[in-house]
């Protein structure tokens, strides 16, 4: 077993969390203690590059499980090539750039054998017996099956090679720590049916687990970045970007039907729902190339994942369409509101005054889940740089306001946009903003 | 009533305050240079400073402005001292219509008040909000890169 | 009435004075469709003999020319005072120039076709040449001297120790004659102002914010107005609510008829959010359109009138067959169409950015029945137009609502969504070659098909004009027509230059069409190029030969080669690298086998994966005959390039069975920064003393061959149908990965 020197790396986390600091630097005390354990490298020899030996619709099988895996998004930098890796994902313990997962045999994974990547993707172990950060979402992967990681390698291997090296990490937790992490809340696993359920909510469910790994981002994570089981699916943070929740307490002014949540996989835009937007866009884009039954799936599983009974359900909706006018009771004081208010009419209201049936209309913000959930940040990026569609996408378009409103505006305008809703206000609005500026997303 | 400062000059404005910033410049201001395109923040065409940020002019009520400072690009200079940028433009010919060029021209003084050492490559990205229908876009790049010298020179303008 | 001038001029007044108190028919020549009568002239001149009708020098040696042409952006009022300047012999500066106005200007039909510089380019080149000649002439009178030995240099004409200048030398109306068919032209060795890059007249006040545009018209007492337009194409009104928009702040009228809706305001932005208002309170009965999915199949499905423009031999069924397909595609013009005008004293004045003031006139005079003196277009520049876009329809606007409220201007602006939705379109095609190639390696037999609707339905008649087609009483579309050969339309540049032994080409006009169509830059031969290059990329790789040699073995025109030549050689054709991902393409054609040489060599970056498509390095080279301003002829190669990779790339309308859906640069993307080459080399050939040769529609046929022969050589697979979409480059690239 080849040992490797372990080193800690003193990079601070991004949001310089103390607490976090301490903990981790704990971690990776104990690990120096510890054995540099890992697993062995599994040995191989390159396997063919070219798609000669990879039946074409085991390839297409594969493309089509990647496209729910959304794999495309995290292993391509920006105006990168396809799956040569660089992506940036922000973690709260340091940046993770996405690897090179093209066939190229000297930067991506062309000399992988397919066990290799099996044990990669169900056990986080890389071909030279590293763990992988769980970054790499492989306490989900871990549950596809064997005909599945099949077709997913077939997939890879059959792409352009690209030899491209991403950037170093930069995260502070030394990769023999991850060990420890692994220890405490990662368990491979298949996954397992539930028979009391019909096939298709099965399927759906299976699909979500594990290569859609919805829960990754619509589940709220501990300090060590575990996930809170006991609050499956109850909102999570991606990034400078909250994912709602999609359980009971979900704040979707209309609540989620299976159709309407299929059709929001396919296109990102269904009627009395916000459009698509911030890291779930891609989600949509990959999730619009696959079978409509695999949405459908998928749409049913996390749908039942909302325990609420249906005539709640639908008291929440009509109250949510019967809302009241979009400007404050007269006699409302507050200054903010008042000003965004006025903001509102002049920079948002005549597309969102009309609703979107008519012609440049948009959607009447009442029905926009980015005002009913925890924290504006989601509204401030929306506002900030608006709903851009990529050069070729033909998809609506919100202008972004980022110069038009200076940042107090901006408070003012959240302000009152939140007071159209029956939450409590946000609580330290000005602070968000602030933060998110210099986040710069 | 509304209160705007734009380039240089205090201005005060009978105005409906929702008005977009663009039609007030153009008709109750007299500036022609920033042209309505779209309407939609789109294609840049409206491109304004404000504070030295570049913003769409017709999506920005008047309302919003407040005391920032607007700068145009007759705010850039004139025929007779035309500024950095505008000599740039008039050196490269870098216009076939015209009409998009006023943006571009705002959105590489914002680019260039901000960061003087701009790359090629970042010209290129700072741009990409302002349409062009002609195909000027290889003299425009040219003329931004040559602005930046003229800046480098002689300072900001 | 000439006699009358005669006398006046006599007691030495200006020509420039004349001018307001002389008939209007005598000095601007009726306009309208009449065909030019009289002997053949240079240029333009058959249809505007006068010589004062072009150029005018008063007293005190001022010097304004006039041109029926207007300035687009592509810098032709320049190019054109460089013409002026040249034959007159006087400095660039000292000559005004004024375009298009139906009351001022010659009558030159519409600025399109390229044909600028060979229509008023070639009539002011020999008006010049023969106004020069008169006042040496004259000068030669007074001085008693020989005109030989007289030279014209600086405005004045000089003797040994004496000269006389224009000024002084224009009397009795010595420019009010006819121009001759032959000039005495200076030698075009010695050029002093043509062939020079001059700075553009129009771009100094475009970039320091002057009153450059038709948009920056500002007239006193001037109103604001919008359009509501029906749902879609062919929608009747069925009901409108006006009550509440009438009442809104500032609504001064709501103007309707039939199907045409219009609000007018005193300040702009009240005019907006009332047309909004309005068009959310009306209803349409919508009328059903072709499915968007299957447009050539059901244009291929209706009637068409065949005509065979070129039957040499005897081509056989071909061995390598190929289908090319176009869609819809707009002009997309950045800023969206815009007119004023004002009803005052009986008159109708319209300022627009009209290619066509005179068609425009008359078709206006029809549609508001006044006669044609009663109405005068002058025209201001728009934004790029690239062909029959919005423009004349925004002028009918303008004059609809100016007559709806006399004596006030009335400034119409459409929206964005307007010019996406109502401006004529770029017609879809399809063609198709079927050819086959000897054992010699060259091309034995050629067979081309194309299909089209009309590329040309400009006014001239009222029934032309989108306002008028949606009046209660409306003006109906004249019968679409296809335009002869020569030129042609859909088959523009459909007859290759190729030397071709056995040859077939058959145009099939179809006349009915879904949606509104008419000319956008280069008319059929932006498809039919990239069709005919396409293939002979193909028959090249077929006959094993490389693409550029494989050219050259079919031309016999030696301009044709040179351009080739040197497109390969500045490209480094012969040098290049070719790896998967990273290939190179060639196309070359004669515009409408009349007009400018273009040959274009590029290279593309592609990813299989996602099917995005870099272009890299362009080297391109074009003949126009002579260059007056080579500086200009690079521009508008340069952004034919840049706009032709941009259509091929991306661009095509789409629909809903009932409504345009393609109404922002949302839903219709182009080519933005990302997408422009990393660079453009333009090499221009000049022939100083040759004919002009149009140039402004030269490259955007080749430039899409290029860019689908790059493509092509980047992945080993052929797409065919534009635009090249991910979608389409990805799908080509797996399949030829699998092959």
């Amino acid at each position: 077993m080849r040992r490797r020197a372990c080193s800690v790396r003193e990079t601070l986390p991004h949001d310089g969390n103390t607490f976090r600091l301490r903990l981790a630097l704990l971690a990776a005390a104990a690990l120096t203690l510890a054995a540099c354990s890992s697993s062995g490298p599994i040995d191989s020899t390159p396997p063919p590059r070219a798609p000669g030996p990879f039946d074409k619709a085991l390839v297409l099988r594969g493309a089509r499980l990647a496209a729910i895996g959304n794999c495309i998004t995290c292993h391509t930098a920006p105006q990168g090539r396809a799956y040569a890796g660089g992506y940036a994902v922000h973690t709260p313990f340091g940046t993770v750039y996405g690897t090179n997962i093209t066939p190229d045999p000297d930067t991506g994974i062309g000399r992988w054998s397919e066990a290799a990547f099996v044990r990669a993707m169900r056990e986080g172990v890389d071909r030279e017996g590293r763990h992988l950060y769980p970054a790499f979402p492989y306490e989900y992967f871990t549950r596809l099956s064997d005909d599945d990681l099949h077709a997913l390698y077939a997939f890879v291997m059959t792409r352009e090679p690209v030899n491209a090296t991403p950037p170093a990490n930069q995260i502070f937790v030394p990769r023999p720590a991850v060990a420890l992490w692994k220890a405490r809340y990662f368990k491979p696993e298949r996954f397992q049916a539930d028979p009391s359920r019909p096939a298709g909510w099965n399927r759906g469910a299976y699909l979500a687990e594990s290569l859609a790994h919805c829960s990754a981002c619509h589940t709220p994570r501990d300090a060590l970045g575990a996930e809170k089981k006991d609050q499956y699916l109850a909102g999570g943070e991606v990034g400078a970007w909250h994912a709602p929740a999609l359980d009971a307490s979900s704040p979707s002014p209309i609540p989620w039907t299976a159709a309407a949540l299929a059709a929001y996989l396919h296109t990102g835009l269904v009627d009395e729902h916000a459009m698509t937007a911030g890291p779930m866009r891609p989600v949509v884009m990959n999730l619009s190339q696959v079978p409509e039954e695999d949405r459908r799936a998928i749409a049913e599983y996390i749908v039942s994942i909302d325990t609420r009974a249906p005539r709640e359900r639908e008291a929440r909706k009509q109250a949510a369409l019967a809302h009241a006018p979009l400007r404050p009771a007269a006699g409302t004081d507050d200054r903010a509101v008042r000003n965004g208010a006025a903001i509102y009419a002049g920079a948002c209201g005549d597309c969102h005054d009309r609703g979107r049936a008519a012609e440049g209309g948009a959607l009447r913000l009442p029905l926009a889940i980015g005002l009913t959930i925890p924290t504006p940040r989601n509204l401030i990026h929306i506002v900030r740089d608006g709903i851009v569609p990529g050069v070729h996408d033909t998809r609506p378009w919100m202008p972004d306001f980022r110069g038009a409103l200076t940042d107090g505006e901006l408070a003012d305008l959240l302000t009152y946009l939140r007071s159209l809703t029956d939450r409590p206000p946000w609580r330290d609005v000005d602070a968000e903003v602030k933060r998110a500026s210099k986040g710069a997303g | 009533m509304i209160e705007l400062r734009v380039n240089g000059r205090v201005h005060r404005v009978d105005a409906d305050p929702q008005t977009p910033l663009l039609y007030v410049l153009r008709d109750d201001l007299g500036l022609n240079a920033a042209k309505f395109g779209c309407g939609l923040g789109q294609c840049g065409a409206c491109t304004v400073m404000a504070d030295g940020e570049a913003i769409y002019s017709c999506i920005t009520p008047v309302s919003a402005i407040g005391t920032r400072a607007i700068r145009t690009v007759e705010g850039l200079g004139t025929v007779d001292a035309p500024g950095p940028v505008q000599r740039a433009f008039m050196e490269h010919q870098a216009a076939q219509c015209g009409y998009c060029i006023p943006g571009m021209m705002m959105r590489a003084q914002a680019l260039l008040e901000r960061d003087p050492g701009a790359s090629a490559a970042q010209i290129r990205q700072a741009l990409q909000p302002n349409l062009c229908r002609c195909g000027t876009h290889m003299r425009i790049l040219k003329a931004v890169a040559r602005a930046a010298e003229l800046m480098g020179r002689g300072g900001k303008t | 009435m000439r006699q009358s001038r005669r006398e006046f001029l006599a007691t030495g007044g200006a020509l420039v004075v004349s001018f307001t108190l002389a008939p209007l028919p005598a000095l601007a020549q009726e306009g309208g469709h009449a065909a030019p009568t009289g002997p053949k002239l240079p240029g333009s001149l058959t249809r505007n003999p006068m010589l004062d009708a072009w150029i005018r020098i008063d007293a005190n040696g001022a010097i304004t020319v006039f041109t029926g042409k207007v300035e687009l952006g592509q810098g032709v009022k320049t190019a054109l005072q460089q013409v002026a300047a040249e034959e007159l012999v006087v400095p660039f500066e000292r000559i005004t120039m004024v375009t298009a106005d139906t009351e001022r200007t010659p009558n030159e039909g519409i600025t399109s076709g390229s044909n600028s510089m060979k229509d008023s380019g070639t009539a002011i080149l020999n008006a010049a040449a023969q106004v020069r000649a008169i006042l040496v002439d004259e000068a030669a009178r007074r001085l008693g001297v020989p005109a030989a030995q007289l030279t014209a240099r600086d405005g004045a004409v000089h003797a040994s120790g004496r000269s006389i200048t224009y000024g002084d030398l224009v009397a009795g109306g010595n420019l009010h004659v006819n121009a001759a068919a032959e000039s005495k032209l200076l030698d075009p060795s010695r050029r002093v102002v043509m062939g020079r890059a001059l700075a553009r007249l129009d771009i100094p006040a475009k970039v320091t914010g002057g009153v450059a545009y038709v948009h920056d018209l500002r007239l006193d007492g001037m109103v604001h107005a919008r359009t509501v337009r029906p749902a879609g194409p062919g929608a009747r009104l069925r009901s409108l609510d006006a009550g509440a928009v009438e009442r809104m702040p500032g609504v001064i009228k709501i103007v309707r008829d039939g199907n045409y809706v219009a609000v007018v305001a005193a300040r702009e932005f009240q005019a907006i959010r009332a047309a909004r208002a309005l068009g959310d309170r009306t209803a349409w009965e919508p009328a059903a359109l072709p499915q968007d999915a299957s447009i050539h199949a059901h244009l291929l499905g209706l009637p068409a009138r065949d005509s065979v423009i070129l039957d040499r031999g005897s081509p056989d069924a071909g061995t390598f067959a190929a289908t090319y397909r176009r869609p819809y595609q707009l002009h997309g013009a950045i800023g969206p169409s815009c007119a004023v005008a004002q009803m005052r004293d009986g008159k109708l004045t319209v300022w627009t950015h009209s290619q066509g003031v005179y068609p425009l006139r008359d078709a206006l005079a029809e549609m508001v029945r006044m006669p044609r003196e009663k109405v005068h277009c002058v025209h201001m520049e728009g934004s790029g137009c690239y062909g029959h876009n919005g423009a004349d329809d925004v002028a009918a606007d303008a004059a609809l609502c100016a007559l709806a409220l006399p004596g006030r201007p009335v400034r119409v602006q459409w929206t964005r969504e307007e010019e996406h939705a109502w401006e004529p379109f770029g017609p879809a095609m399809e063609s198709r070659v079927r050819a086959s190639l000897e054992a010699s390696g060259r091309i034995g037999s050629w067979r081309y098909d194309v299909w089209s609707n009309t590329h040309s339905t400009r006014p001239g008649k009222a029934g032309n004009l989108l306002p008028a087609m949606l009046l209660a009483t409306p003006f109906i579309p004249e019968p679409p027509r296809a335009i002869p050969q020569p030129e042609g339309g859909g088959d523009r540049n459909a007859i290759p230059l190729y030397v071709i032994p056995n040859a077939r080409v058959v145009s099939h006009f179809i006349a009915s069409s879904p949606l509104r169509t008419s000319a956008l830059r280069s008319l059929g031969a932006y498809l039919n190029v990239f069709a005919i290059e396409s293939s002979m990329d193909e028959l090249a790789a077929a006959a094993r030969a490389d693409p550029v040699e494989f050219r050259l073995r079919h031309l016999e025109d030696q301009r044709a080669i040179a351009v080739v030549k040197a497109a390969a050689e500045r490209f480094g054709w012969t040098s290049f690298e070719r790896r998967r991902g990273h290939g190179r393409g060639f196309a070359f054609a004669r515009y409408k086998n009349l007009a400018a040489y273009c040959a274009i060599a590029m290279e593309a970056r592609v990813d299989p994966e996602t099917g995005d498509v870099r272009i890299g390095r362009v080297a391109a080279a074009v003949d126009s005959g002579e260059a007056v301003n080579p500086d200009g002829i690079r521009n508008q190669i340069e952004g034919g390039i840049v706009q032709s990779i941009s259509w091929t790339l991306f661009e095509a309308v789409t629909w809903e069975p009932q409504r345009i859906t393609s109404r922002d640069w949302a839903r219709y993307p182009i080519a933005r920064f990302s997408h422009v080459p990393e660079s453009v080399d333009v090499h221009v050939i000049s022939h100083p003393g040759s004919p002009f040769l149009g140039t402004g529609e030269a490259s955007q046929g080749p430039a899409a061959a290029a860019v689908a022969n790059a493509v092509a050589d980047a992945i080993g697979g052929r797409i065919r149908d534009i635009p090249l979409t991910p979608g389409r480059v990805h799908a080509a690239a797996g399949a030829s990965a699998a092959a």
